[in-house]
């Protein structure tokens, strides 16, 4: 039952005030129950975690407590520390990922709309993406330095190729039916594209943003991990080797955090864009 | 308005027209040294066994295939390819999943660049005509498959074309729906005053909508023949003549 018909239900059953009262009970322990439905064993899983640290049955050297950590991650955090970590990270994953969204959408238009194009590129993109951006890494640090340029390089180079194909495949899906109806109301291509193609592609080239966005936070500590002295990824392979294990699990703690708000801003913003389609949902 | 009906035509010549597909690298003709003529206004059903050409006619008549030979005149021009005096129906509604009904009316007139107030307005009127007047803000995913069909008919409407080609229309709706939707095509046709050009399976929807039955023949079997359907209107089903004209067609079909 939704919200809005217990709403309904209420205005509608609810004569007396205890009747009222009971609903507002009944409502609030369905809102409870779904809650921890959705989210208690992932408690259940850090008080596990907890306790287990606590209590010695496992290292606490190797897993320190749940509280540890959080201590870690704030006094990381309040003491800026880890704040520029996030800020260099976020920098060089948001520069990749935007140059990939920059490239890859008009090309997987382009590709996805003119079939010449395609079959001259698709060879070519289907070498490189089946080449590990990681097995790459070293000949981008060749060519561009162990600076920035490199690192950035290798994230856009990966979260590229997700999001091109998402984009071409979602212009080659788009149904041939509706394509043909536009043309019988006299639109010409270019309104073809604008009004047809376009808006069906949407939800797919969301898809390859999703994909994108995962796939430059995974290259991010990788690019991180070599020859960085800033990071999050810098920083987990850091404190590590200075056994500061509670360091390390706040900045994988971190990681996920970034890589679960990058996801759910993209799924809000696919919700606000493609409300008609089933697959936003 | 009015004035503007009466200067429309929408009188429909086909002379010679030719049309074979390849199948397996070997020609099939589908449609042979075809003459045709539809009176402007005329409702024409053309009824047919899968695979006699019907809907290659139709799509011919829309432009969106090309004759091998022959030509379609409209109001006595020779066309070629899809023109804005010719609207067409699917058999699957085919509306644009990310607008709202009102906006799958408008988009015929916004495709041609008509100012996008204007042709809200157009659509809302044609909206209430196929009785969808509380739904213009639902998606198409929220209609039931008569809706969406009614949407497709208020789109074609809305463009005011002066032939209405139309693809088994109905033929994917249930028993019912497909009852109803009849009798409003037949009354949106009355009121349009507009060529329509019916292509169906159904012998009772032929004779119930059409002035006239055209029967396209397996190839083989000889030229096309056309009945007059002479009923008053609105026609009822299971009077003695509509039987009568049924037994006619299915006799055609060498189905008695």
């Amino acid at each position: 039952m939704s919200l809005q018909e217990l709403d309904r239900s209420i205005i509608h059953e609810g004569g007396s005030v205890s009747a009222k009262a009971d609903e507002y009970l009944r409502r609030s322990g369905a809102v409870a129950g779904g809650w921890l439905s959705r989210y208690g064993l992932l408690i259940a899983f850090l008080a596990l975690w907890q306790a287990a640290s606590t209590a010695g049955w496992i290292n606490p050297a190797v897993f320190p407590s749940v509280g540890a950590i959080l201590s870690a991650l704030w006094t990381g955090i309040s003491g800026g520390a880890l704040l520029d970590d996030i800020a260099i990270s976020l920098q060089r994953s948001g520069t990749a990922f935007a140059g990939a969204v920059v490239l890859a959408i008009p090309l997987g238009l382009l590709m996805g709309q003119v079939r010449p194009i395609e079959n001259a590129l698709d060879p070519v993109l289907q070498l490189f993406r089946q080449t590990s951006a990681l097995a790459l890494y070293p000949v981008f640090i060749l060519l561009l330095g162990l600076g920035e340029a490199s690192k950035v390089f290798v994230i856009f180079w990966a979260t590229l190729f997700p999001l091109l194909l998402s984009t071409i495949s979602g212009v080659k899906e788009v149904d041939s039916k509706l394509i043909e109806m536009a043309r019988v109301y006299g639109a010409s291509r270019l309104t073809v594209f604008r009004r047809v193609v376009l808006p069906g592609a949407v939800p797919s080239i969301f898809v390859g943003l999703r994909l994108s966005a995962t796939t430059a936070l995974l290259l991010l500590i990788a690019s991180e991990m070599i020859g960085a002295n800033k990071g999050i990824g810098f920083q987990v392979m850091n404190a590590q080797y200075n056994f500061q294990i509670p360091l390390m699990f706040a900045a994988i703690f971190i990681l996920a955090g970034l890589g679960l708000v990058s996801n759910y801003a993209l799924v809000f913003a696919q919700r606000r864009l493609c409300r008609w389609s089933d697959a936003s949902n | 308005m009015a004035e503007v009906r009466s200067l429309r035509k929408g009188e429909v010549a086909l002379r010679d027209l030719s049309k074979s597909f390849q199948i397996n690298g070997r020609p099939l003709s589908v449609l042979r040294n075809l003459n045709l003529d539809i009176r402007s206004g005329e409702c024409l059903a053309i009824v047919g066994a899968s695979g006699s050409g019907k809907t290659t006619l139709l799509r011919v008549l829309a432009g969106l295939e090309t004759a091998d030979a022959g030509r379609v005149l409209i109001d006595g021009r020779p066309v070629a390819g899809v023109g804005t005096e010719r609207a067409v129906i699917f058999q699957e509604p085919r509306l644009l999943p990310w607008l709202t009904v009102l906006g799958n009316v408008a988009f015929g007139l916004k495709v041609r660049g008509e100012d996008s107030g204007r042709a809200e307005q157009r659509a809302r009127h044609y909206i209430s005509l196929v009785g969808l007047a509380d739904f213009q803000d639902a998606y198409p995913k929220q209609l039931s498959g008569g809706m969406a069909q009614r949407v497709g008919l208020a789109r074609a409407l809305t463009v005011k074309p002066e032939i209405l080609l139309l693809d088994e229309p109905l033929g994917a709706l249930d028993a019912m729906t497909k009852l109803t939707m009849q009798q409003e095509l037949e009354r949106i046709w009355r009121e349009e005053k507009v060529t329509m050009v019916l292509v169906t399976h159904d012998l009772e929807e032929a004779i119930y909508l059409a002035d006239r039955v055209l029967i396209l023949p397996k190839q083989k079997d000889g030229a096309p023949r056309a009945i007059d359907i002479d009923l008053p209107r609105p026609r009822d089903r299971s009077g003695a003549r509509f039987v009568r004209y049924r037994q006619e067609l299915l006799r055609e079909f060498g189905l008695h």
